[in-house]
């Protein structure tokens, strides 16, 4: 792996050089599949952290196993560490529900529950208890819609089902409901591949107003989305990440020839 | 450029940009060339082309800047793609600004042929001489994208500073022996000078070509030639 030494840290907000997350040596496996090997990657607080490679190359499982959601998976097995503020998200003490909701996320198709767009929004703090009704559940639900640049599109039809809503803005009545349980990480699964270009830039510019509170990591398929959205990008390839380092040297002189490659659309 | 895109149009379109600038730089180095022919058979005819040619150059590169906003606009270039078209546009400029200096000492060859002959006219080919061979040299590192090469021309440079020091040396002597050589020899010290002009681009292709491999600018200071300015008034 190319280290991070190298490369030098240019963007155009100061970032915290903080590290919010940091996987050490972390395995996955699916069954027999070992499907990521050996991962030592940190995500720095208030940054954007694009992961990409093409499919099946572990940025997915990667991203599922910082808030455990590979739990879900049968025959899903992680090994190494994987803390948040350094303490360990795999440890047996830790209540999963509590760490998805500090590390939330969002997913490639917009999945808004069969409930008013509010009731989207609400549902997070009602089951964490930040808030039961009344005026303080009112103004969880109204800042998040606000946050995630929806509100004024929808704020005279809260009652309507979330479903109703065009894709672009369920996706961001999807992001939304993650930021209403004010969590610290944001993860992000594609989450614009099923969105026309206006909406992609619409929920583009929101992750980008987004990272000066949350830290924020997305998967994306798309290189010129990592280019735009992300001030760090790690390629993986076959399971192993192999470059990480500032967006704006990956996308203009890579170290590695894997990466050179699949940026240049060079690849196999 | 290591293996080939998955979109094979790609590749050709990168391969024809690069083509367009191997046929500039053939132009240029034919202008340069005749330039100088033109200067030492006291040839009219031969600098009246040369002076007209130009216009094809300068063609060619608009050709090269509409096809690089295309290749960028469609194409979303990334890495050492993105580098070697913005490195085409660039040398472009250079080989423009080549080929301009070539078209101007042909026109400068077409006064000299109205005045005798003047001595010092042979310094000015043997520095020409020297500056072909540094752009031949750089022009064939861009095709092959040799940077050792090109860096080995990058440091020419010196030399052809130093000749053309001497010469003008020599230009200064001319014109204060004797105040007829002065309209002769100022033609051919700005002759020299354009010649000069011609080497300081093609190190600028060097650095290009640097940049377009490696992803970073060459490091190392340049050596420089003696200068025509006295110390105190190098504006350094």
């Amino acid at each position: 792996m190319i280290s991070e030494a190298q490369s030098t840290q240019q963007s155009s907000r100061p970032a915290s050089d903080a590290v919010k997350m940091r996987a050490t040596d972390a395995n996955v496996y699916y069954g027999e599949k070992h499907a990521l090997k050996g991962v030592n990657l940190e995500i720095k607080a208030h940054e954007v952290t694009a992961l990409i490679g093409p499919s099946g190359c572990g940025k997915s499982t990667f991203l599922r196993c910082l808030n455990r959601m590979n739990d879900l998976i049968e025959g899903a097995r992680v090994t190494g560490e994987i803390v948040l503020d350094g303490s360990d998200i795999y440890d047996r003490d830790l209540d999963v529900v509590h760490l998805r909701a500090r590390v939330g996320m969002v997913f490639q198709k917009p999945n808004p529950f069969p409930k008013s767009i509010y009731d989207n929004v609400a549902y997070g703090p009602r089951i964490h208890g930040l808030a039961k009704s009344g005026p303080d559940l009112d103004e969880i639900v109204i800042s998040s819609l606000e946050r995630a640049g929806l509100y004024a599109e929808v704020k005279d039809r809260l009652n309507e089902p979330g479903t109703g809503l065009s894709g672009g803005q369920q996706q961001r009545l999807c992001i939304a409901r993650a930021i209403a349980v004010s969590p610290e990480v944001i993860l992000m699964d594609e989450p614009c591949s099923a969105l026309d270009p206006i909406a992609t830039a619409k929920v583009e510019e929101l992750i980008d107003e987004l990272r000066e509170n949350f830290t924020i990591v997305i998967v994306t398929h798309s290189m010129q989305q990592a280019a735009r959205v992300s001030q760090r990008t790690a390629f993986f390839h076959l399971g192993e990440l192999i470059e990480v380092g500032a967006t704006e040297k990956i996308f203009t002189n890579p170290q590695h020839k894997l990466t050179q490659g699949y940026i240049t659309g060079r690849f196999g | 450029m290591n293996g080939e895109h998955t979109v094979r149009s790609y590749d050709e379109e990168l391969s024809y940009l690069n083509n367009l600038i191997a046929r500039m730089g053939g132009l240029a180095e034919a202008q340069l060339d005749g330039a100088i022919q033109a200067l030492v058979r006291r040839d009219s005819d031969l600098a009246g082309r040369i002076v007209a040619a130009d216009a094809k150059v300068d063609e060619l590169e608009q050709e090269v800047h509409a096809f690089t906003v295309r290749l960028l606009a469609l194409r979303q270039p990334m890495a050492q793609d993105l580098r070697g078209i913005v490195g085409a546009l660039k040398v472009s400029g250079d080989l423009e600004r080549i080929a301009d200096y070539a078209a101007n000492a042909a026109k400068r060859v077409l006064v000299l042929n109205t005045l005798p002959p003047a001595k010092p006219v042979s310094g000015v080919p043997r520095l020409a001489r020297l500056v072909q061979q540094v752009l031949k040299e750089v022009l064939d590192s861009f095709v092959e994208q040799d940077v050792e090469r090109a860096t080995k021309v990058w440091v020419q440079d010196e030399e052809v500073d130093e000749m053309y020091t001497g010469l003008f040396r020599e230009l200064i002597t001319y014109m204060m022996e004797d105040a007829r050589n002065i309209t002769a020899c100022i033609h051919l010290m700005f002759i020299a000078k354009n010649i000069e002009r011609i080497g300081d681009h093609a190190t600028n292709i060097a650095e290009t070509i640097h940049f377009n491999v490696k992803g970073v600018p060459i490091r190392e200071a340049r050596p420089k030639g003696e200068s025509v300015l006295l110390p105190e008034a190098k504006a350094e």
